[in-house]
């Protein structure tokens, strides 16, 4: 059964998706790509790019877009009752019980180790997908373009205020000039 | 006596009606402005939970978007489901929720369905060839950005660095690496603070 298959491994994402965002991408990824073999490695990057492309967290709609591509709209609407149960779950129970969490020693203590693995995975999965699509080497035949399409984009989200969606929809029209 | 009764509840399940989709809304209003994610929306959260609404203390938003972010999910839904849960129970947080994922979920399926009919496009094909570039600087960003709330002294940093190398080099599942991140960040703690201790004995003493 599919669709439970979907469910269930967007809960098991869920119930770990600390940080929301392009945190949870590599585990995603690691999910739909190797361990179910639901989406081919190099077609990850443009879901991920759909995904952004929309607003909302990032990783709950990478999951949309892989429940639609996987099993249609029932798949993206069980991808997403996945994603955002054990939130839910969780959030209720800490609401209940210990809403100062935060404040918490051991809850602070375990941020203290958590927040620097999740921006290492957050790399590595850059890492991942550059080498994937040819950007650093790797699996494909580096295109020197492709290198400096990205540096160009580091340089306008790092020094201007220009909104990602615009740099996103920028380096499509300039993928259509130099290779459409 | 009885009819009263009757009319007085009947009103109050209207104002609680009414109440739960004064709560779906706000969230249905705030979620499509979230480009970009969650840390986008914290300003605009803040005017209309705090200003507008008055449904939470000035005091009281930043524990409440401390908390929204300690639990796992994206921090714009669940700040929204910690709100709805308290102005009105559970019925409340399920309606925040609706309202936060509703409008998103169907921007991004719109887009999924428009990606999965054109993706063999040649020109579709070429604009993603430029993308994709863009997408991965993105997640560098993204790993900056988290990197400056992660990185606070040199532990953390070698941290950063290992999870990095160990990933890129040793086959693990990445839930396995963030609950040991976990883990380990109780353990650390729990060290430094024996080694600060121990300091502090060793200076009694001399």
């Amino acid at each position: 059964m599919i669709l439970l298959e979907i469910f269930l491994t967007f809960v098991k994402i869920g119930f770990v998706s600390f940080g929301g965002g392009i945190a949870m991408l590599p585990l995603i990824d690691y999910e739909v790509t190797q361990n179910h073999g639901w989406v081919a490695p190099e077609q990850f990057l443009d879901i991920i790019a759909v995904a952004g492309m929309s607003p909302g967290p990032a990783a709950t709609n990478a999951a949309i877009v892989v429940g639609y591509t996987v099993a249609d709209i029932p798949g993206a609407i069980v991808a997403t009752l996945g994603m955002i149960l054990p939130s839910l779950m969780i959030i209720l129970i800490v609401a209940m019980f210990f809403f100062r969490i935060q404040h918490n020693p051991i809850v602070q203590s375990a941020f203290y180790g958590l927040r620097p693995i999740i921006t290492g995975l957050i790399f590595y999965a850059a890492t991942v997908f550059a080498l994937r699509n040819g950007i650093i080497g790797g699996e494909k035949i580096v295109e020197p373009v492709y290198l400096l399409i990205m540096l160009a984009a580091l340089g306008l989200f790092f020094f201007t205020r220009i909104h990602p969606v615009f740099v996103i929809i920028a380096s499509g029209v300039v993928g259509i000039l130099l290779f459409g | 006596m009885q009819s009263e009764q009757s009319i007085d509840s009947s009103l109050e399940k209207e104002g609680k009606m009414k109440k739960l989709f004064a709560i779906f809304w706000a969230f249905f209003k705030i979620s499509p402005l979230t480009f970009g994610g969650g840390y986008v929306m914290i300003p605009l959260l803040e005017r209309e939970l705090v200003e507008r609404k008055k449904w939470v203390k000035p005091e009281e938003i930043a524990d409440l978007f401390a908390v929204s972010e300690s639990v796992p999910g994206s921090i714009a839904v669940n700040s929204g489901t910690f709100i709805g849960f308290r102005l009105a129970g559970i019925p409340g947080a399920l309606a925040a929720m609706a309202g936060a994922v509703f409008p998103t979920f169907m921007i991004i399926l719109t887009l999924a369905m428009l990606f999965m009919g054109f993706k063999d496009h040649p020109l579709v094909q070429a604009a993603f060839m430029g993308i994709r570039p863009t997408i991965v600087a993105l997640i560098i960003v993204a790993g900056f950005k988290i990197g400056k709330t992660a990185v606070i002294d040199k532990t953390t940093l070698l941290l950063v660095l290992l999870t990095t190398a160990t990933m890129l080099f040793v086959h693990i599942h990445p839930i396995v690496t963030i609950i040991s991140g976990a883990i380990l960040g109780m353990v650390l703690v729990q060290l430094k603070n024996l080694i600060k201790a121990k300091k502090e004995m060793g200076g009694d003493q001399a």
